[in-house]
Parts: C-alpha cells; structure tokens; sequence
C-alpha cells in the first residue's frame, strides 16, 4: 500500500516562506503571481494491513502538528 | 445563553462596568476588544503594578527607568545600553518552537525601538523533568525556536540557565532577556510627540496571529478547554525582523522618527494608545490604511491582533515620503493608518464609520489596579520543619557524579551550540562559564550578563530566596570583572487569585527589592507573568534575575573555568556559616527531598564578595568560580573537568562539599598570586594536580569520569 | 586595493567581515544585492548570514539578485571571490562552485569551533598556509553539509579542487566529521582557484581574544590575491 500525505499550514496563519517566494518569483519576471504556500509531501509505503484510517492516525499523533498544520491522505494503490 | 461578549474576551464585571462608566455610554465591539487587550494581566499589570513600585530604578546611570520598552542606562563617552526581560510561556506550551521564536522577535523589538541594534541574547527556560517525553519535546521545540529565530535574526545567543521540575510539568516558563548598544544621540521613545505627526505602521501585514492572546492565554491558566481556547498561533518570521531592525536603525540615523513603539501584545491598540498617552495627545487611527494579511478582518480583530514583527512609527509629515522610500529599499511594507491630533482621544475608522472614541490615557494609566489578598500558605511551617536528613557517611564520589549526571547541572552545549554566540566579534567569555562577557569595539568597555532563578529555593522561601538569586546574578557578572550595574526581573508565577500566590509573589518583589538596594543596583525594567498554573496547580514562585555588568577597562585576561593549570591553589572566599541543604541539589538528586528553610542572606557580607570577586579578575585571576547549585564539589569539579586537571581537596566534614550557603566564590591562580580580598574571610581548600577530583579521605572521582557524566547529562536525555 | 562585501537582505556577518579584513589593511565596501555595478573592486566576499531567510533553500533566490550578474563577471575575469558560509551556499545556488550544502547530519544548528586541515594552497583562500597546517575556526550552521554528485565528486578531488577539510587535531580527516560533509569537504575551489567557498567563518577567528586568530591566514590569502589583481590592473 502507498499512501501520498499533504502537510501544509493552517490558513489564517503567517507563512513568511510562500510571501518571500512569491516576491522572489515576481521580480524574476512572473507576474500574476497572487500567492504561494508553502507545504510537505510524505509518501508511506506499508504492508497491506494499513488503511487510510491508520495513516491518519499517524498524521494525528506525529506526522503533523495539529496546532498549525492540516493534512489529506491519499490512497495512491 | 452565550456568555457576554466581555466575558469572552476576558474581562470581569467589575472590569466592565468600570469601561460603561468610562466612556457614559455602552463600548462598541471595537471599544471592547481595546480595553479587553490593555486592561488585560499582559498588557496593563494590574494584579502587579501596587508593588513594583518596590523596585528601586535610581542612579546617576540610569537614562531610561521602568515604563518605557527597555531600561538604558549610561556607559559614559557617549555610550548608552538598552535590556530588557520578557516571558513567553503560555505560547511556548501550545506550540514551543513558534511560542519561544516569537518569544525573541518580541524582546528584540523592545530593544531597537528604543534606538538600539540587539547585540545579544539569554535565555532562562524552565521545564518539568525530561524522563516525560512532553518536557522532551517542549525542551527540543523551545531551543529549536530559539535558534531558530535568533539566528536567523542575526542576534546571537550567549547564554541563559535551564532548571527541571515537576512543578514546571504543565507551564514551560521562556524567558528571554536582551541587551542593546547605541550612541547616546540615537535613543528614540514612544511618544506621538506633536499634532499633525503621522502614525506609520511598518513591517509585516496583520492577521489574526494571537487573536485572544494576551487577553485570554496570558491572562489565564490552562484547563481542560485550552484546546477550544487557543487563539490563532503567532509564527515568527526571523527575516522580516532583520529587515525591520535594518530599516529601523537606518530611520534612526538619517533622523525621520519623532516616536516609535514596537507591536507586541496588545498590537495596535497598545502602540497608538501608549505613545499618545505618554505625549498627551490624541491620535485619529483609520483601520482601512493597515496592510492586512487577512481581507475580513473585522476592526476589533485588527485592533487586537497580534501579528509579529510590526513597529509603529510617528514622523513629522514632510519626511513622509523618505520613511516611505527607505522602507521599500528594504522590502518593508509600510502605511499611514493615523495622525496625531490635539486633545486626548483615540478615535478608530473603518469603512467610513468611527468605531471607537476613547481617552487613550484610559487604556494605559486608567487600566485597575488590584491588590488582591495575600495569605502566607500554611505548608510553609511544616516545609521549615521538615530539613532533609543528611546521612553519616554518604558516598561522596557516587554523590558527585550522580550530580553532575544531572541535565541542569551536566554540559549545557546541547542547547548553546545550537546557538550563533559569536556574530558581531563581541563575544569574550563565551556559554559554558559563568557570567558573558561582551566588549564594545573600539572601546575598553564592558558588559558582563546573567540570568538566574531557582524555583524551588523559593518555593520554600520566597523572600530569601529571590534575594539570592539576586547575589548569585551579581556574582556570575562580578567573574568576569564586571560590577553588577543594572537589573531588569522576569517575575513568573501562578494564578494571582490565589492568595498564597500573591504572598509569593509581594515575599519575592521584597527580597529582591532589599539585595538591589544593598548592592545599589537599579532596577530598570521587568516583566510580570502570572496564570501559569494548569488544572488549578501553580508552578513554584520562580523570579528569574537579569543582571548587567560593566566594565571599563575589561580586565586584561578575564577569568575562565578552563584556565586552571596544574600546581595552582585553590581558595574559597566567603565563608560557609552553616549547611544549608534545603532546596540543594544534594537533596534533590541524592535524597529526593525538599524542605527546611534556606540560609538567609547577608546584606553586608554579600555586595563585599561581589566587589572583591570583581577586583581579583582584574587582578588576573586565572579562575574564578561562584559556588551554586550543587555546593563546592560541583563547582570544583566544572573547574576540573573544562581544565582536564585533577583537584586535591581538604575539608573538614563532608556536608561542606554539597551546602549551598550563598556568597561563596572560588579562586584558582599561581601559589604566589595575592588573593586580596580585603577583610573577607578566605581559606586555601586545595591544590590542582593530578587526574582525580580527590576530597582527601572523603573519597575521589577521576576527572575522566566525572567529565564523561557531565558531558553526557543533557543530550543523552535528549537523542533517544 | 578594495573588496566590495556583498549585503542580501538578512546577511548579517558583513560587518565582522568589514571588521577582520580591515584588521590586515583590507580596505572593503558594503554593496547592496540590488547594486549592478563593481566595476572598481579588486574581488569580492559574500558573507555569511541568512539572505532572504533562507527560505526556499539557502542561497536559492539570492543567487538571482541583481549584484550576482557582476559576482558572475568578477569570477570568470579571474577576480578574488569568496564566499564564507552562507556565501558559499549562494556560489553553489549560482554554479560558480559544484554541488550543494544540505541539512547537517544531526539536523540540528552547529554553532563551534572545529578543525581544519588545509589541503592545497593554490587558491585564493590559502595561498599564504602551509599543506598540512590544521587551523580552528567557528562552524556556524545548519546546512553545512556538503553534498555533490559521485561523478563530480571524483572529478573534484582529481583536479585538487577541496582546500579545507574537517579533521581531528592531528590532522586526519577520516574522524571528526561535524555535519556529515562528502569526503569531509569544508572549503573547494573553482578550477581557476580564483572563486572559493568555505563554510566556517575566518572572520570570526581573526583575533586572540575571540578565542583564535587561526583564520588570519586565510584572509591574508584573499588579501595577497586582491593585491594581485589591483596590481594587474595598474
């Protein structure tokens, strides 16, 4: 099983690393450019017993902080 | 029913009806949020404020006292320094990393508003202990947040203590205290100073960061609902804080600002209120000219907010459009949210509408005052009379090492080699001894600073307790040549409601109050953190001391605990008068046990010790050493371990190795080095030599040995 | 003879480096990242620092600020330019030095001083050391690691292009690794030993009472090829 986990920042909070992105991709010519955010990819590869239910799990108790991050798990196969 | 609005922001009735009375009329939602914040424990002091007028800020040096964002004081030929103290420790619970990063954005504001650069960072942090992975984590996220912004900054971290206990178990106290230079024609205060200034809001766009913070998580302990309670978290954004402290330092110097006050907690509301209340003006505030980062804010939100790293600066408007200028050179938003106008009165718009007409004095000076009951607790007599039992003959080298096998008295490089302590070259005593010793290039000025608290020493008396950690403080700067020259007090306890708390809190302000006044140290700042209790139990009564030294001339070799070479003498000045093994670490690691009363201190006896301490690193003593935690095996032992030299020594029992009577210093120099120490009492207790920590028939520890448990203390707790 | 040190918003070592080389009789400029001409200047230093926060990855947008057009011109005109920490990860963002600085192996901030030993000395960096000479200079870092594809690695190593690497107090560098760099690498060169990187700060071991005055030579180095270049242009 391979589950796909996205970790990004709650909305409503600062994310100093999509804003400075964002100015750096504008003066390099990209204009249009309204936002950025800023996020982590975790791909979890495991024996058939584990379930989206368990990967959530995970993400609950470790992989995300649910003070300042939400999360989506994906079932990839 | 919903509770009133009031009531969820935090205020009580009384706080309430006092606003309705006010102002003669119902507040708007806007008018609330503004009292809600600056009358709030954080922002107004209130439960605080009738007893720090104890403190004594008064000397020839002090330039700027209490009140103001930091204390300045005068170094002569023109040279001013800012400090400051400040805590962050509900934030740091609920997310430690961003609380304790946030933590230092905060303070270091308080320092270049006053016109400063920071040049340097302490950091007093207080945990429960670590065999609980949560102490762990906070530990890890806190240092983690430290050196995360602090470096990032570019503001470098040069010391700080950390202490375990139970009683720190729900409520991490961070502490920070920072230290500024400038010229003396550069200090800027927080003042509108005249009609028709212009109020420029400089730095990152608002949001709802903190939304609730100092209102209701510094203003209130934790319980079962601090999950629903949380405001929005404050994420630091190191960068955008070196940009504005470059921005700043620029404006200061090209002479565009007339005011300027930093955005901490309390946000807008705090800054135009205090700086038109401090120049007795008034000021017209338009909510639709702040940058946001959020498009539906309401304007109680934005007037609450506490967004990080903004700064509010008042410029006379013909040099608007430079400030302006030299705020987009530096990639810094800025915008003209108000006007300083005549009269007293703070009038908020937003959407074409005015939403708040305040007396601005009434946010700061109008905030309550309370002097709430005080009740000795009744555990104290059974405390003093319950003394740890020492036994006959304990193993004094197992002692030792289980010491220094502790992770608060252990090597401590874990957290500060995580820090940036050398940026800007001022760095001449590094972490890892007693006191930091800065130079001032292009000077022979300098300044020496510590942090100090012990919460249990003053759990069981807060009085004598406080005091102290006052003497220790002073001691740790007087090693380095300094002399203890101004203090600034981070006061962190539980709820105030309590009143045996607020007993802690009046015992504690006293005992401090009598060790300044007796060592004629002002008292220029401090910060107040009360509710630090969880599920109704508070932490121990922990003030913490920030004290600054200064010397000119920095002694020309300043002492150092790895310069102790073989065949030196080992003195100790002061004396032991007792055994004192109330809140020792003795009793704490070998005997599990707190109590008794702690020795008292010695109002002549101590600022004697501190000045001759002083005096001998001038005289070039190559090592000198304040006996603390863990008596004078522990203190001989650091000594032992940093200079891979063994110690014979002689004492005459072996209570005299682990008691922590205070006022205690340790020399080691050359046999022929004068030890003048005046009329101190003074007595040779050993020489070095050797490879083993050896106390005569008492027993001994090879130093390899004791350098492997100290070495290790921390950090094999921390990397499981 | 005048080195220009270069300012992205968030460096923060450009002052101590201002301070080191003027302690040798180095005269030096701070120039602005959105400067776009150093026509003048001898060579040029990119300090150390946290230039636009390191955010994205270190040294990724400034390498696209407008002065690296003419740290670009400086290097391939075969002028003296350094970069100390920070610098050196924008010289490798920009491709003016092979491979990259990735996260310590400890994942955590190194700020202390380690052991160098100096490799060759025909760079800018340490022509005034001695092969063999072991040096201590502050680290201070969180992405110190140095990494680079195994073919480039061996190429590298091949033409003598590392300086410096980390070591013990006898000099071997198979022990005492800080943050896990490749081959121990702590400072390299460009073929032309004209551009060089290093991740510790020499400036900040320039003077006894800061605790080492090892880094003195290094920046004799890079003053003696300034010297150079300012002559070849009289």
């Amino acid at each position: 099983m391979r589950f796909r986990i996205s970790i990004s920042r709650k909305s409503g909070l600062a994310d100093p690393e999509g804003v400075e992105t964002a100015r750096a991709l504008t003066d390099l010519g990209y204009s249009g450019i309204t936002a950025v955010h800023f996020g982590r990819t975790i791909t979890i590869e495991a024996d058939d017993g584990s379930t989206a239910a368990t990967v959530t799990e995970m993400c609950e108790r470790l992989l995300a902080n649910p003070v300042i991050e939400d999360f989506t798990v994906e079932v990839l196969e | 029913m919903a509770p009133a609005r009031y009531v969820q922001l935090g205020m009580s009735d009384s706080e309430f009806e006092e606003v309705v009375a006010l102002l003669g009329r119902q507040p708007t939602d806007a008018e609330l949020a503004m009292y809600s914040v600056m009358w709030s424990e954080h922002c107004s002091y209130k439960s605080s404020r009738a007893w720090l007028a104890r403190f004594s800020s008064e000397a020839p040096w002090v330039v700027v006292g209490p009140g103001e964002n930091a204390g300045v004081v005068d170094l002569g030929d023109g040279w001013l320094a800012a400090l400051r103290i400040e805590s962050h420790n509900h934030p740091s619970f609920v997310e430690p990393y961003q609380g304790a990063a946030t933590g230092v954005g905060g303070i270091l504001r308080d320092i270049f508003t006053m016109g400063a650069r920071p040049i340097a960072v302490w950091d007093p942090i207080r945990f429960g202990t670590l065999d609980d992975s949560r102490n762990r984590y906070l530990l890890g996220g806190v240092v983690s947040g430290i050196a995360g912004y602090g470096n990032a900054v570019g503001v470098p971290t040069l010391g700080g203590e950390v202490e375990f206990a139970d009683g720190y178990s729900g409520n991490p106290l961070v502490n920070v205290m920072a230290l500024g230079i400038m010229k003396s024609d550069q200090l800027v205060l927080a003042s509108a100073s005249s009609p028709g200034n212009v109020a420029v809001l400089l730095g990152s766009p608002t949001g709802r960061d903190g939304i609730g913070g100092v209102s209701v998580l510094a203003s209130a302990g934790f319980d079962d609902t601090a999950g629903s309670k949380r405001p929005t978290v404050q994420i630091g954004n190191p960068f955008e804080e070196k940009k504005l402290i470059e921005a700043c330092l620029e404006l200061y110097s090209r002479r565009l600002v007339i005011g300027i006050q930093d955005l901490g907690g309390g946000g807008i509301s705090c800054a135009t209120s205090e700086c038109a209340a401090n120049a007795g003006l008034g000021i017209d505030v338009d909510l639709d000219r702040v940058h946001l980062r959020e498009n539906d804010m309401t304007p109680a939100e934005i007037l609450m907010s506490e967004s990080q790293e903004r700064m509010l600066a008042f410029v006379d408007p013909g040099d608007l459009e430079e400030v302006l200028g030299l705020a987009a050179k530096w990639e810094i938003e800025a915008s003209t949210i108000g006007t300083v106008v005549e009269g007293g009165t703070l009038q908020v718009s937003s959407d074409g509408e005015v939403v708040a007409t305040v007396p601005a004095a009434s946010l700061t000076d109008g905030a309550p005052l309370y002097r709430r009951p005080a009740r000795r607790p009744a555990s104290l007599d059974e405390s003093w009379a319950d003394p740890p039992v020492l036994p006959d003959q304990p193993d004094v080298g197992g002692a030792l090492l289980a010491m220094l096998d502790d992770p608060a008295l252990g090597d401590k490089s874990w957290i500060y080699e995580q820090y940036d302590h050398q940026l800007f070259l001022n760095t001449v005593v590094a972490p890892g001894h007693d006191g930091s010793l800065l130079r001032i290039k292009g000077t022979s000025k300098g300044l020496a600073v510590s942090t100090d608290g012990n919460g249990r020493l003053c759990s069981l008396d807060p009085r004598r307790g406080a005091a102290r950690i006052v003497y220790e403080s002073a001691l740790n700067v007087a090693v380095t040549g300094a002399r203890p020259f101004a203090m600034v007090d981070n006061l962190n306890f539980g709820n105030p409601e309590n009143p045996e708390v607020m007993w802690q809190f009046i015992e504690s302000v006293e005992g401090m109050a009598e060790a300044c006044a007796a060592l004629g140290v002002p008292v220029v700042g401090g910060n107040v953190s009360f509710y630090n209790e969880t599920g109704g139990i508070d932490i121990p009564p922990t003030p913490v001391a920030g004290m600054l030294g200064f010397c000119d001339p920095m002694p020309a070799r300043p002492p150092r605990l790895d310069a102790a070479k073989d065949a030196m003498k080992v003195w100790l000045i002061g004396s032991s008068r007792g055994a004192d093994f109330a809140a020792s670490a003795f009793a704490r690691i070998v005997l599990d046990h707190l109590g008794g009363r702690p020795a008292d201190v010695d109002h002549t006896l101590g600022p004697k010790v501190v000045a001759a301490t002083s005096h001998l690193a001038h005289a070039g003593a190559p090592v000198l050493h304040d006996v603390g935690r863990g008596g004078l095996a522990v203190a001989i032992a650091e000594i032992c371990i940093r200079s891979k030299i063994g110690v014979d020594l002689q004492v005459d029992h072996w209570t005299e190795l682990f008691e922590e009577s205070p006022h205690r210093c340790i020399v080691v120099a050359d046999p022929d080095f004068d030890v003048d120490v005046g009329d101190l009492p003074r007595r040779v207790i050993g020489y070095t030599g050797g490879d083993r920590i050896s106390f005569g028939p008492l027993g001994s520890v090879g130093v390899g040995e004791a350098a492997a448990a100290w070495r290790q203390a921390l950090a094999s707790r921390m990397t499981t | 003879m005048t080195a220009a040190i270069v300012v992205f918003p968030g460096s923060n070592c450009e002052l101590d480096v201002e301070h080191a080389l003027g302690l040798i009789g180095v005269d030096t400029e701070l120039v602005w990242h959105r400067d776009t001409d150093l026509t003048g200047f001898d060579g040029v230093v990119l300090p150390g620092g946290f230039a636009h926060g390191d955010y994205l990855r270190t040294g990724a947008i400034a390498r696209f600020s407008p002065v690296m057009a003419e740290v670009e011109r400086m290097a391939r005109e075969g002028r003296p330019v350094l970069g100390i920490c920070n610098g050196f990860q924008i010289l490798c963002e920009a491709g003016l030095l092979p491979g990259a600085l990735i996260a310590n192996r400890d994942l955590r901030f190194i700020c202390r001083p380690v052991l160098v030993v100096v490799e060759q000395t025909d760079s800018i960096l340490t022509r005034a050391a001695t092969a063999g000479q072991v040096l201590r200079i502050p680290l201070n870092s969180y992405a110190g690691n140095y990494v680079a594809p195994t073919t480039e690695m061996l190429q590298m190593e091949a033409d003598e292009r590392v300086v410096l690497r980390y070591c013990d107090a006898l000099g071997d560098t198979t022990s005492d690794n800080p943050n896990g760099s490749t081959n121990a690498v702590a400072g390299l060169t460009n073929a032309g030993g004209n551009v060089a990187g290093l991740m510790p700060h020499p400036e900040r071991a320039a003077e006894d009472i800061l605790g080492s005055a090892d880094g003195k030579i290094l920046l004799e180095s890079f003053a003696l090829s300034l010297n150079d270049r300012a002559a070849a242009s009289l």
